[in-house]
């Protein structure tokens, strides 16, 4: 199994004393690539990727597609194995046990009631009467209590991400990785979404990764915005904006402008 | 509503077609347009339906079938089963037998009949040994065939949230399967009965190939006229059941919601 392996590579190296400004002046850390690279065949995905992650930060990964910001989302929650380099967990943080992954697609089991659905994401936590309850109460949080005992094959696209929200959060992970979750929603359903993700963020204080293609989307939840390209980090920008944060406002018009510019190397 | 319209909403359109045959041919047999010697009118048939069930003929014939039927369908069946799902779990299984299994599979398992009754005369096993060889390759095709087609992407979600084997079995994997599974289950029914039936018709001492078999030799042509429509009974009966026991558990299905 990939997750027992990766928490028996954890390292027990200490915060390096130069560590990154962005991520560690404040609060403990989540987790840290540290020179990270990885190889499929002769093709190098990820060369040399150093982050460094505060617990509770919301971190959106951008990039073109095929940059790697996938694979990079996919070795953080062990779906894949780092080629080099390492990957550190913060001390609470379990390794990958504790880490829940939100996917393109909702993936739900078309046999399984909605909340059954849900139930998933307390394997190993809780069963019985405890997890219905559990999965009921963050089907309230994402407003789907009354859609429990319906078969996901009535849901819209929209509600069956958020199922799998509620599924990826009713564990209550401490990262949360979101690999493009809201890519395939149409542009309201998306404004929506991003909202209530913001709100039980804010609610719950878990540390998410978000891998978007979507700058617009990127400024709009993330406190740190770090660009891929090429395999290695382009840009690490925070965002220092203030929440709530209204959709086009100018401060955030002009980070997404920088960021942009370096997507396509204008600068 | 209309009558149609209602009565196809409760399945009982399904048997108007079957009634107007049989109302028409009673009709063409009494006018003498069908000699009785060459099909006897469906009166006829009942009548030879009430003789048989009263000297418990019929019932211990059918009783002798239905249980050779059913016994060489559990044999086949859960081989069938059993290597449809080590082969689509096991790349190593899939990779020692399959091949085997594809070249025996493309052998007619009637033209062994010889051969069978070589090895164990016409006795019980016989029949078992065909029924099951008959019943166990569209299981085992199907139920392989519907592993190998669960989604991966279900399967990597349930890794992803930490199902062990077992659980991703009985959660995700079987459960994608069935309705393949349930495919096969209907098409191996057919198939049970078929062979069943060209396997008493042959070498039997009992049953209603038999039955079927005798009447012919004394001409009593309203006996096979019988037999035959309890095949046709016997055999919309299986896949009703399979029906319902697809109902029942593939609820979840698209197909199977009532809108």
């Amino acid at each position: 199994m990939p997750a027992a392996t990766l928490t028996a590579a954890r390292s027990l190296v200490a915060t390096p004393a130069q560590a990154r400004t962005i991520g560690s002046v404040e609060g403990r850390r989540a987790f840290a690539f540290k020179e990270v690279g990885k190889r499929f065949g002769d093709k190098i995905v990820l060369d040399g990727i150093s982050l460094d992650v505060r617990a509770g930060q919301f971190l959106a990964v951008i990039g073109k597609s095929g940059c790697g910001k996938s694979t990079l989302l996919r070795l953080l929650a062990g779906l894949d194995r780092p080629s080099s380099g390492s990957l550190t967990f913060g001390a609470a943080e379990e390794g990958h046990s504790r880490t829940r992954f939100m996917f393109q697609e909702p993936r739900l089991l078309p046999w399984a009631s909605v909340v059954k659905n849900v139930e998933i994401g307390l394997t190993g936590i809780a069963g019985g009467t405890e997890a219905r309850q559990r999965a009921l109460a963050m089907l309230d949080e994402v407003g789907l209590a009354d859609r429990a005992d319906e078969w996901p094959s009535v849901l819209s696209g929209g509600q069956k991400q958020r199922v799998a929200l509620a599924r990826a959060l009713v564990g209550q992970p401490q990262i949360l990785a979101l690999d493009e979750p809201l890519g395939a929603l149409d542009a309201l359903t998306r404004i929506e979404m991003q909202q209530l993700l913001e709100r039980i963020w804010l609610d719950q204080k878990f540390t998410a990764v978000l891998v978007t293609h979507d700058v617009g989307e990127a400024v709009a939840l993330a406190d740190r915005v770090v660009v891929i390209g090429a395999g290695r980090i382009a840009l690490d920008l925070e965002v220092p904006v203030a929440r709530p944060r209204r959709h086009g406002s100018a401060e955030l018009a002009h980070i997404e402008g920088t960021i942009l510019d370096h997507l396509f190397s204008r600068v | 509503m209309s009558l149609a319209a209602r009565l196809a909403r409760n399945g009982a359109a399904g048997w108007l077609l079957p009634a107007a045959i049989i109302a028409g041919w009673e009709a063409a047999a009494r006018a003498g347009l069908i000699p009785a010697n060459v099909l006897p009118a469906p009166s006829a048939v009942a009548e030879a339906f009430w003789r048989l069930t009263l000297s418990g003929e019929l019932i211990r014939n059918i009783g002798v079938s239905t249980l050779r039927a059913l016994s060489g369908f559990a044999i086949g069946g859960s081989i069938g089963f059993a290597l449809g799902l080590a082969n689509g779990l096991s790349t190593l299984s899939r990779g020692l037998t399959d091949t085997t299994l594809q070249m025996i599979r493309n052998i007619p398992h009637l033209a062994l009949i010889p051969l069978v009754i070589l090895w164990f005369g016409i006795d019980e096993e016989a029949k078992l040994f065909l029924v099951a060889l008959g019943v166990f390759f569209p299981i085992y095709v199907n139920t392989l065939l519907g592993i190998q087609s669960v989604d991966p992407q279900l399967v990597e979600m349930g890794r992803v949230y930490g199902l062990d084997r077992r659980a991703l079995f009985f959660r995700v994997i079987l459960p994608g399967a069935l309705p393949s599974i349930f495919v096969g289950l209907r098409y191996a029914l057919g198939i049970m009965w078929l062979t069943l039936i060209v396997a008493e018709t042959i070498s039997a001492s009992s049953g209603l190939g038999y039955m079927a078999m005798q009447a012919r030799e004394f001409l009593l042509i309203d006996v096979v006229v019988l037999s035959i429509l309890i095949y046709a009974l016997l055999g919309k009966l299986a896949d009703s059941l399979a029906r319902l026991l697809e109902r029942l558990s593939l609820g979840w299905h698209p197909a199977f919601q009532k809108g």
